[in-house]
């Protein structure tokens, strides 16, 4: 294995200016494939999602999914694109047995949507503007299996075995411009853009947009240029970047790496590359293929697409507010920094703290516990917020009972910990496990009586004015009660009985 | 330049998996050359006020409803493969990738 060589980032960056293509493949979540009535169900067994069309058996026609062309648009709309009124498909022929067609059924050059933007915030509040070239419709390719290699990999193989139950499954590319002008923020943007996009699909409704799932993978074109020169570089393609943090990891990988070469005088080969998750290199794949190679011609077995205004207007006027839009609305309305409210998006909260507040909680402590308490235990179990066993509804309910004074913020914990356990609503928890604060005044007022008389030295201390002392005393009558009194009161109680102000 | 030579359809036959005689070879490597020729013809008629034709009818937005319809079984989609493995097509190793 060959040592690939890098220069520092910022030595790079001092040099050269890069120049990012990001292109993103989105699956619909459709119930039917692209072109054929097959379930897309995940998961299912091997070729068990199969028909003659997306079979690629003879005789067998095409017909789409108008599901599939409603979200087409739906996401052309949302990122500012014109829509196409005249459209069609095209074969993209290619020798490999991915597609048992023998040709991915895509678009070439009449892409559905073309010519828009996606304004994406970067972690500091700044706002950069992606170009976005096309999106259009294709299909995806079934799944390989290489068997007989040392590493699973195709390379050393000695067969493969295809699964096309995911042959055929509704896809939407998402191309952009050329994104120059980033600078050093290049890698950060590409992850900017590719979390605003997913969150963007996610909201349309159009796809869960799960990277972990493939539901969203996306590819990296990177090329330097020195800085100030006005013609771009040769560019690599790093395929099937599928994390953020990866996005982000190959970009940045990509800088270094092209400016190891153009700076010992080499030249970038245009070829494309794969990505390692484990250490965020990138090796050399195969040359890329000119487009002629792909013979790209009409489908002559679908007919155009010719997206009716009205429909369109109809559709755009159905669109949700934009992510971005809403985030900075409710970052507002929470009250939170920048920097918090990309924490809770990172953490998956955003809509679980909404419809906390919907439910009734208040939006401080909403948060708080989702992204306190609840986070900690969703890290614990190695599960996503939204996976956890309890519902806004009844973070809602355990937010009331501690404004109400029923509950402490640790009788809170307590009550969801056995939420989480599966052990019912939490009133009926605080009920049968008898959590409710101790307000009885006769009893706190025993448990504060016996707290001075075996702490009488610190009583001393609170006569004489150090009233800072107390807090030990509140937490004897804390322990004494199990942590089930309110605090506040006990405080009171107990300067009130040694005669001291507060 | 049109037309086709005995030794392309005889690869295309190949890659149909249509087992052909010799004689047929040579019957289908004549009439398919008189069909390529025949439709390259349509290149010397076509000017510039002919616009290219994807499709013969004027239709479009053909759309179906996104409703599941039955799939082929496993056993039915993999009755034509020439191999199969762990209920999936085998295709003999992969050159010219990675």
């Amino acid at each position: 294995m060959t040592v690939t060589e890098l220069v520092s980032y910022d030595e790079a960056l001092a040099t050269y200016e890069p120049v990012m293509g990001l292109e993103v493949h989105v699956e619909l979540g459709t119930k039917t494939k692209m072109f054929c009535g097959c379930a897309t169900e995940l998961g299912a067994e091997p070729n068990s999602q199969t028909c003659p069309t997306c079979l690629g058996l003879p005789g067998s026609l095409p017909v789409v999914n108008g599901i599939a062309v409603e979200s087409a648009v739906k996401i052309g709309l949302a990122l500012n694109c014109e829509i196409a009124e005249w459209c069609r498909f095209a074969r993209k022929n290619y020798f490999y047995p991915d597609m048992p067609k023998n040709f991915q059924t895509s678009q070439y050059d009449e892409p559905i949507a073309f010519n828009g933007y996606l304004d994406v915030q970067l972690e500091d509040g700044e706002v950069f503007r992606v170009e976005i070239e096309r999106a259009h419709m294709e299909e995806d390719t079934g799944k390989s299996t290489h068997v007989g290699g040392a590493t699973g990999r195709i390379h050393g193989a000695q067969h493969s075995l295809l699964d096309y139950n995911r042959a055929g499954i509704p896809l939407i590319e998402i191309v952009t411009k050329p994104i120059t002008g980033a600078g050093e923020r290049a890698p950060e943007v590409a992850k900017a853009y590719v979390a605003e996009l997913r969150e963007l699909i996610k909201a349309l409704g159009v796809s869960e947009a799960r990277m972990e799932m493939g539901q969203m993978r996306c590819d990296v074109n990177l090329s330097l240029m020195p800085k100030g020169a006005g013609k771009f570089g040769t560019r690599s393609e790093t395929k099937n970047v599928n994390s953020l943090r990866s996005v982000e990891r190959a970009a940045r990988f990509e800088i270094m790496r092209h400016a190891a070469v153009l700076s010992s005088g080499g030249t970038i080969i245009q070829e494309t590359r794969h990505f390692h998750e484990e250490d965020g290199s990138t090796t050399s794949g195969r040359v890329k293929e000119e487009a002629e190679d792909y013979r790209y011609f009409p489908e002559p077995d679908l007919v155009p697409v010719a997206p009716a205004r009205e429909w369109v207007e109809e559709l755009r006027k159905g669109l949700p507010e934009l992510p971005r839009v809403r985030r900075n609305r409710l970052r507002e309305e929470w009250g939170v920094s920048e920097h918090d409210m990309q924490s809770i998006l990172n953490a998956g909260a955003v809509d679980l703290i909404v419809a906390t507040i919907e439910a009734g909680a208040d939006a401080a402590s909403a948060r708080k516990w989702w992204m306190g308490e609840l986070s900690r235990i969703a890290n614990e179990e190695g599960i996503g917020l939204g996976l956890l066993p309890i519902t806004p509804v009844q973070v809602a309910r355990i937010a009331a009972l501690i404004a109400e004074g029923s509950l402490n913020d640790k009788l809170g914990r307590e009550v969801i910990k056995h939420v989480v356990n599966d052990e019912g609503e939490p009133d009926e928890i605080v009920e049968k496990r008898g959590l409710k604060i101790v307000s009885d005044e006769g009893a706190l007022g025993t448990a504060v009586d016996e707290a001075i008389a075996a702490n009488a030295g610190i009583a001393d201390k609170i006569r004489s004015g150090k009233v800072a002392a107390a807090g030990a005393l509140v937490g004897a009558v804390m322990k004494a009660t199990r942590g089930q009194a309110d605090a506040a009161r006990v405080r009171e109680l107990i300067l009130e009985k040694l005669g001291v102000e507060g | 330049m049109p037309g086709i030579t005995r030794e392309e359809v005889a690869h295309l036959a190949r890659l149909s998996r249509l087992e052909l005689k010799a004689e047929e070879l040579d019957h289908f490597a004549e009439q398919l050359d008189v069909i390529i020729g025949a439709v390259a013809r349509v290149s010397d008629v076509a000017d510039e006020d002919v616009p290219p034709t994807s499709h013969p009818l004027p239709l479009t937005n053909v759309m179906r409803a996104d409703v599941v319809r039955p799939s082929l079984t496993p056993q039915e989609a993999l009755s034509g493969a020439p191999a199969q493995e762990q209920q999936r097509f085998k295709v003999p190793q992969i050159l010219g990738e990675d």
